[in-house]
């Protein structure tokens, strides 16, 4: 299906990636925002606010982002697409509902605009710190899919891409901005509606007495209903059958949560995303995501000149994690370089992936701020020396 | 003679009648002997069927707790959500799909502890649902812990040499809030239970119907007061109905006198209501209300 050309503001337009985001929701569909203020991300919902009534759409400013996090997934079982956005104070608080939509198998999509932390930190500064909390924030086991723009374009198409991403694997879908991405002002193209992609989320066509909640005939992915439509189906966040009620088993845990991992992790492939620049016989590569990618450019442009051989790859989806990817690179090239602006998080999920195949070498920065290019840079040349 | 004679007597099938609204497939059910939560279900069925509405429209959000499980029993499209959240889903539900009947159904805990921030909000907003709180003055899943309804010097499992914790009086609470129609009855006024939750979900915006239900194993035990039957004659003995009585004055005290009736009713705009209302003030023409 295509966007609905009603609603998507096509044109080349200055606007900063957290106004990009919000167009990017509706250009998906998004019918459903509720929403808590908190800096750097309120700008998406402000946003939404005064587009949604002419769009068809509904904003709520909820009590809190628990309410938040629970009200786009009443929503989403009406029938409608929904999201929500936060930082960091508010995103722990969304992490219960980001474990009852991966049970439940809600497609939703959590925007975080991620700001420095613990706590309340750095309300107006940049961090790439709760990508350890994107993945294993909610209790138990589970998978979600994480995707990181480094640019407002980004946060248009990669919200688009991550309500479509939520509609086909029935999966909650973060999208991890960061302060900087959020409030830097650029260029954005919006294309004709026509040529934007929607992912349409699957009705069965089943009749009610014949459909089950969580039967996947096949498929990894079941299909949904809606309520009012007649199924009168039962959602738990307990443990549950493929018919949706509570069957508290090590037998029934271990098919559910088998599926709940494997529709992801078994589409890892299809799902990732990587952007690869000289990565072709290059001694070194540099691997980044978000904001970060953008200021390793010139460290890894300046390096290539004194005649290293340096590649960078950029993930864009960084959950589910590459990791056959980063395990077949490791065998080709004698170290990684992980700039990110935290103090080593997803270093260890390249670390693992590499097993000692390759020297690792993390550039930590405790954020508020984005690495100095330099340090990137010293960095890139320091591994070469010890290589 | 008498096979004959059998044979042709019609035994009537032993059904009960509010067995279509029940998931059937998933009995026996979990609660306790004595315990007060089926005999809401059975008066919540019993007011669904009188009330004639499309039950394919009706849809019942529970949040965690004994009460909680209500949701998986009915057959209606029916939700389990987290604790407390209960609210906040279904405020989304029916703000996405305003044809919808929304029913929360949960425990004291559940809506006035870990929950009470969204009660409070969605009376205020006046979101068209129905609540309805199986108020059993304790923390029945989890063993018997005080909940913000226990009276003071009653036991719980946290305050084992009585709760000194002043409780919420929940009408008073849900009134002053926004509620638009409030009623307390107990398990034992089954017709007055049933009559309440009618009209409650006939009512156009926030209702809130509370049901004072003895947790017999937890509650009464601890508290030596007896079994399921003790509770109800005690509720029968020490209500007093008072319609239209100031919910101020119907707090309650440990083993004290249970004010009951209908104690507020009026209509207020719903959210939805003054969202279209006032979208359409600002935009006229341009305004594209939210089709559901
Ligand atoms: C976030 C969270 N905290 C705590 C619990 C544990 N818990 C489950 S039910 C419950 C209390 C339920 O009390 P109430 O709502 O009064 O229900 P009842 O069992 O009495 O019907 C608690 C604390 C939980 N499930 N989730
Ligand atoms: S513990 Fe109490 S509230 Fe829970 S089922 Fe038993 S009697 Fe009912
Ligand atoms: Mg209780």
């Amino acid at each position: 299906m295509k966007a609905d050309k009603e609603t998507v503001l096509t044109g080349a337009h200055f606007i900063d990636g957290d106004h990009a985001a919000c167009e990017g929701a509706i250009a998906a569909g998004c019918k459903f925002v509720a929403g808590y203020p908190i800096t750097p991300s309120t700008e998406v919902v402000e946003r939404i606010a005064l587009r949604f009534p002419l769009v068809g759409g509904i904003f709520i400013q909820m009590e809190d982002e628990i309410a938040s996090s629970i009200a786009i997934q009443g929503a989403v079982w009406a029938g409608k697409k929904a999201m929500t956005v936060t930082s960091g104070p508010g995103f722990s608080l969304m992490m219960e509902h980001i474990g009852y939509a991966a049970i439940t198998e809600t497609p939703c999509v959590f925007i975080n605009v991620q700001r420095g932390g613990p706590s309340t930190g750095l309300p107006t500064l940049p961090a790439q710190a709760d990508m350890m909390q994107a993945r294993w924030g909610s209790h138990g086991d589970y998978e979600i899919i994480a995707i990181v723009p480094n640019s407002p374009q980004e946060c248009f198409d990669l919200t688009i891409r991550a309500f479509n991403l939520s509609e086909e694997y029935r999966v909650p879908v973060l999208v991890m901005m960061d302060e900087c991405v959020g409030h830097m002002t650029e260029k954005v193209v919006i294309p004709e509606a026509r040529q934007i992609d929607i992912v349409e989320r699957k009705f069965t066509k089943k009749p009610p007495g014949e459909y089950k909640m969580f039967e996947t005939n096949g498929t990894m992915v079941p299909e949904m209903v809606k309520v009012g439509d007649g199924y009168r189906t039962h959602l738990t966040g307990l443990t549950h059958d493929e018919q949706g009620y509570p069957a508290m088993s090590p037998k029934v845990q271990q098919r559910m949560l088998r599926r709940l991992v494997d529709k992801i992790l078994l589409n890892e492939e299809k799902i990732r995303h990587i952007e690869e620049d000289h990565v072709e016989g290059a001694d070194v590569v540099v691997i980044s995501y978000g904001i970060t990618s953008r200021v390793v450019l010139p460290a890894v442009n300046k390096a290539r000149k004194e005649g290293v051989k340096v590649g960078h790859i950029r993930l864009i989806t960084v959950w589910p994690f590459p990791e056959s990817y980063i395990r077949e690179l490791a065998k080709k090239v004698s170290a990684f370089v992980v700039p990110e602006l935290n103090l080593g998080q997803i270093v260890h999920e390249v670390e693992r992936c590499a097993a000692g195949n390759a020297v690792m070498q993390l550039v930590p920065h405790a954020g508020g701020a984005v690495h100095a290019p330099e340090d990137i840079y010293d960095t890139i040349k320091g591994v070469i020396e010890h290589a | 003679m008498l096979d004959q004679q059998t044979a042709e007597i019609e035994v009537p099938e032993a059904q009960n009648p509010v067995e279509s609204l029940l998931r059937m497939d998933r009995m026996p059910h979990i609660w306790c002997p004595g315990c007060g939560i089926g005999t809401t279900v059975n008066c919540f069925a019993r007011a669904l069927e009188q009330s004639k509405l499309d039950l394919d429209k009706v849809a019942i959000v529970s949040g965690i707790g004994c009460t909680g499980r209500v949701a998986g029993y009915l057959n209606l499209d029916s939700f389990h959500t987290t604790h407390g959240r209960a609210i906040p889903f279904a405020t989304g539900l029916k703000l996405a799909n305003p044809d919808l009947k929304i029913v929360v159904y949960s425990g004291d805990g559940d809506l006035f502890a870990i929950g009470g921030n969204h009660f409070i909000h969605a009376a205020r907003r006046n979101v068209d649902m129905t609540v309805i709180c199986v108020n059993n003055l304790i923390y029945g899943m989890t063993g018997g812990q005080v909940a913000p309804t226990t009276p003071v010097t009653a036991k719980g499992t946290t305050y084992p040499y009585g709760s000194y914790d002043p409780p919420f009086n929940l009408p008073y609470l849900a009134d002053s809030s926004g509620a638009g129609y409030v009623a307390r009855w107990t398990v034992y006024h089954v017709r007055h239970v049933t009559k309440a939750i009618k009209e409650a979900i006939a009512h156009r915006g926030f209702s809130f119907v509370e049901i004072i239900s003895p947790c017999p194993t937890l509650y009464s035990r601890r508290n030596r007061l007896g079994d399921g039957l003790d509770q109800m004659k005690f509720y029968k003995e020490n209500s007093e109905i008072k319609n239209g009585a100031d919910t101020k004055e119907v707090g309650m005290d440990f083993q004290g006198k249970i004010i009951v009736g209908k104690f507020v009713d009026r209509e207020r705009k719903t959210y939805r209501q003054l969202m279209n209302e006032h979208l359409s003030n600002v935009f006229g023409e341009q305004f594209t209300p939210y089709e559901g």
